[in-house]
């Protein structure tokens, strides 16, 4: 294995910015909430990388968290999400700003 | 052979995360996502991680993104529902995150590339890692669990019908 840590570090910035511009992009709320798990997943590319290249563990074990969190997250979210489209019948964020129907 | 593979890997995931972006059909998004993951996941076991690797595509293209399409087809979302967003603000959001990717670019760019090289590490191997995770990690495991147990009984919540709450006794 010859690659050096810094095209782990591209990689990881490129995915972040698509997830960013994915966020500012879409108005459909479940396409925001993908692109958040792109960020999510860019920086554990990078934590991952660290971990490996560092021969540290813990940036690992600290991975397998930030996924759990995002499941919790995600399962969460996504029973928001489905409450508020039986309330407002849609899941555009412009109309989802005012929080209350 | 290695670094053509990372290249491969990297074109594909960057480009199907942009497909994520731009495609017009939201269930075209999901199955884009997919594809990413599947490539951080070839990523992962490039690095040698391969606990993380698993639990990576078991969690996110095995359990997350069938929520998500199982979401998206409940909601009957299609291409045709797709809220449409002004031109000017378009512009903007790709003029911004243009912005913040030169921003991050120069601040990364002095990093040295012959800094850290790679070893041959086995840490990710899942013999040393559940050893760190079941010793040094055991408290945030376990209070994982408890996160998981905590999002599940909430999802629940969210998901009954709420006439039964606000009905007055």
């Amino acid at each position: 294995m010859k690659i050096p840590v810094e095209y782990y570090l591209w990689l990881s910035l490129a995915l972040f910015c698509i997830g960013v511009l994915g966020v500012l992009f879409r108005r459909n709320a479940i396409i925001v909430f993908m692109c958040i798990e792109l960020m999510l997943n860019a920086v554990n590319v990078l934590l991952v990388a660290f971990s490996t290249y560092l021969n540290d563990a813990a940036g690992q074990v600290f991975v397998f968290f930030i996924m759990a969190v995002a499941a919790a997250e995600v399962a969460v979210g996504l029973a928001i999400l489905v409450k508020m489209h039986d309330n407002t019948k849609t899941v555009d964020i412009d109309i989802l700003n005012r929080l209350k129907w | 052979m290695t670094l053509y593979l990372f290249y491969f890997l990297s074109f594909l995931a960057i480009l199907s995360a942009l497909m994520v972006v731009f495609s017009k059909n939201p269930v075209h998004s999901v199955l884009y996502l997919i594809i990413t993951f599947f490539c951080i996941f070839g990523h992962y076991l490039l690095m040698n991680a391969q606990f993380v690797a698993f639990v990576h595509i078991i969690v996110y293209a095995g359990a997350i993104m069938v929520l998500f399409l199982y979401v998206l087809m409940l909601l009957n979302l299609n291409s045709e529902s797709e809220p449409h967003k002004n031109n000017t603000l378009k512009f903007v959001a790709v003029i911004s995150a243009c912005l913040l990717m030169v921003v991050l670019v120069a601040a990364l760019r002095g990093t040295d590339d012959k800094m850290l090289q790679d070893t041959g590490s086995q840490i990710g191997y899942v013999r040393n890692l559940g050893k760190v995770m079941l010793t040094d990690f055991l408290l945030p495991f376990e209070i994982t669990s408890i996160l998981l147990l905590a999002a599940m009984v909430g999802a629940v919540m969210i998901g009954k019908k709420s006439s039964n709450t606000t009905t007055p006794q």
